[in-house]
């Protein structure tokens, strides 16, 4: 009975919200132009199905294509500080203060070089979701035990076989766990973008329909974002356990 | 009998931001092939530098090291080792943890591949030894710290090592525990016929195992004596009561307090 009930508690929880939201709109008459009710949100994504539809898969895409660049560039980069102390050292305030600059204050740059459209939306998914990925790759070599590099040092291993061995696999936990962080914020950018300058994409749509008071559409383009971003977290949840399961079992859980 | 380590008068400096720090000076100890060694000293001693400088992970300021009669110039490619962490991999079951030298030294990695089964039935005969008959498919979360210790120690020896230098690699055991793997370390020593450099702080574990204890002085660490342990082997547990081996072990202790105390 217990267990059933902790199943449900996510369902219920999303339900109990949807109802107060939907209650909160009732009691308080807001006006369909500053408030839509979930009545009403729901309604506007069956009355707009295409036109969502087609955004959301623009919106979709653009995140999944500057998320795939950051995990290229983000793990490739991880690896290179990760591997030698010295460029650890260097680069990391280079990073910092890269991570530093709020990826809005970008966008308008990114618009002026390639145009309004969906380049700007993947490079803004690309830039913020690059940065969780280099730290957590380059930690997860970094934290390796001295004392098991000694082993593998004494046996004459190089620091390649030492990467192979060693590094890249205990990397993996650090890795997966901060895709599921980087993924959300790839959707963060592209709606930032597209909010800007864009035309096509959930937050294009979510510009367009606010600037034209039409809030039923607004919430439905808010939900489906919700739904995209929670889809994806999922994904990656599923592959973190099926790819780390060790690290659940031992001690290196602490990989964030 | 010939030398199998041979540290001839050595000084290492750890350079830090607050300075240096001279963790060893003048430290000469010479130990012979086939020999089981034990160093036993105060703690931050360099115990666990002399250990890396045998095997060439650092290099001291001024002295020589030669294993098995050539110059230690880098890492020696060839030492089994272990430490108070048992430091498996937590991705790999235990046979493959015990596989992974296999896979880095020479000739081993270069037929890996090839003589995969030939290798897996070593490292089974190896568990086997060590009281893990069949454990081979678990993973190392799935083992007593006890049993993690015993693959540790396998992994430092399937590549039959000339050399095994083991840092307290019985420290953070039980005692229950760690007077069963005193002998299985016995029985694989007395077994494969290995040199061994064994560091530790128990007394009796020294007086145990080893022939010759070499005694270290609080830092900067050098050796200030060397007592040869003359018990008969093979040595059973019970030896551990007998008036001739607490008599060392006394004799041991009164040194250590007294380097400790300068
Ligand atoms: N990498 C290092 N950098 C600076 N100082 C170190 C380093 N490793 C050890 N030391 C210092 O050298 C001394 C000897 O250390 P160690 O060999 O680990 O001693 P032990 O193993 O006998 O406890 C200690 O004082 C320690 O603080
Ligand atoms: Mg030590």
């Amino acid at each position: 009975m217990k267990d059933l009930l902790e199943k449900l508690s996510p369902w219920l929880f999303t339900i109990a919200i949807f109802a107060l939201w939907e209650a909160a709109c009732r009691i308080f008459n807001f006006s369909p132009f500053i408030m839509a009710s979930p009545t009403q949100a729901f309604g506007a994504i069956i009355q707009h199905w295409q036109p969502l539809l087609r955004h959301s898969f623009v919106t979709l895409w653009t995140t999944m294509a500057g998320f795939a660049l950051a995990v290229i560039f983000g793990v490739a980069l991880g690896l290179i500080v990760g591997w030698s102390r010295t460029i650890y050292r260097g680069l990391y305030p280079v990073m910092i203060g890269f991570n530093t600059i709020p990826k809005v204050a970008v966008v308008p740059i990114l618009i002026m070089w390639f145009g309004i459209g969906e380049i700007p939306a993947i490079l803004t998914a690309f830039l913020i979701s690059f940065f969780p990925i280099v730290v957590n790759v380059a930690t997860g070599l970094a934290t390796m035990e001295p004392e098991l590099e000694d082993v593998l040092r004494a046996l004459g291993a190089r620091k390649l076989d030492i990467m192979l061995k060693v590094g890249i696999p205990r990397t993996q936990p650090y890795l997966f766990g901060s895709l599921k962080v980087a993924i959300t914020l790839a959707f963060v950018g592209t709606v930032v973008s597209e909010t800007i300058g864009a035309n096509a994409g959930l937050g294009y749509l979510i510009a367009l329909a606010g600037s034209n008071f039409q809030m039923p559409l607004v919430f439905a383009a808010l939900l489906l974002l919700a739904v995209e971003g929670i889809l994806m977290y999922a994904v990656f949840a599923l592959i973190e356990a099926r790819f780390t399961h060790w690290a659940f079992r031992s001690s290196m859980s602490a990989a964030a | 009998m010939s030398s199998s380590v041979d540290i001839d008068d050595i000084t290492l400096t750890y350079k830090g931001a607050s300075g240096g720090v001279l963790a060893l000076q003048g430290t000469t100890l010479n130990v012979k092939r086939g020999e089981f060694a034990a160093v036993v000293g105060p703690s931050g001693c360099g115990k666990s530098s002399l250990m890396k400088l045998v095997t060439g992970l650092i290099r001291p300021d001024k002295g020589d090291i030669s294993v098995f009669g050539d110059k230690v110039r880098g890492p020696v490619k060839i030492a089994g080792m272990a430490f108070q962490n048992p430091n498996l991999l937590p991705w790999r079951k235990v046979a493959d943890n015990v596989l992974l030298p296999l896979e880095i030294v020479e000739p081993h990695r270069h037929r890996f591949r090839r003589d995969n089964a030939k290798y897996r039935e070593q490292v089974e005969a190896l568990l086997k030894t060590v009281g893990l008959s069949g454990f081979g498919d678990r993973y190392p979360w799935e083992l007593s710290g006890g049993m993690q210790q015993r693959v540790s120690l396998c992994r430092s020896l399937i590549h039959e090592p000339a050399l095994l230098m083991l840092d307290e690699p019985f420290a953070a055991l039980d005692a229950f525990t760690r007077e069963e793997l005193w002998c299985v370390l016995r029985d694989l020593w007395q077994k494969l016929g290995f040199t061994v450099i064994l560091v530790t702080h128990d007394l009796r574990e020294a007086a145990f195992l080893a022939d010759t204890i070499h005694v270290m002085s609080a830092r900067p660490g050098r050796i200030v004596m060397t007592k040869a342990v003359d018990l008969p082997r093979p040595r059973d547990l019970e030896i551990c009561f007998e008036p001739r081996f607490t008599d060392i072990v006394h004799e041991l202790r009164a040194k250590i307090a007294e380097v400790r105390q300068t």
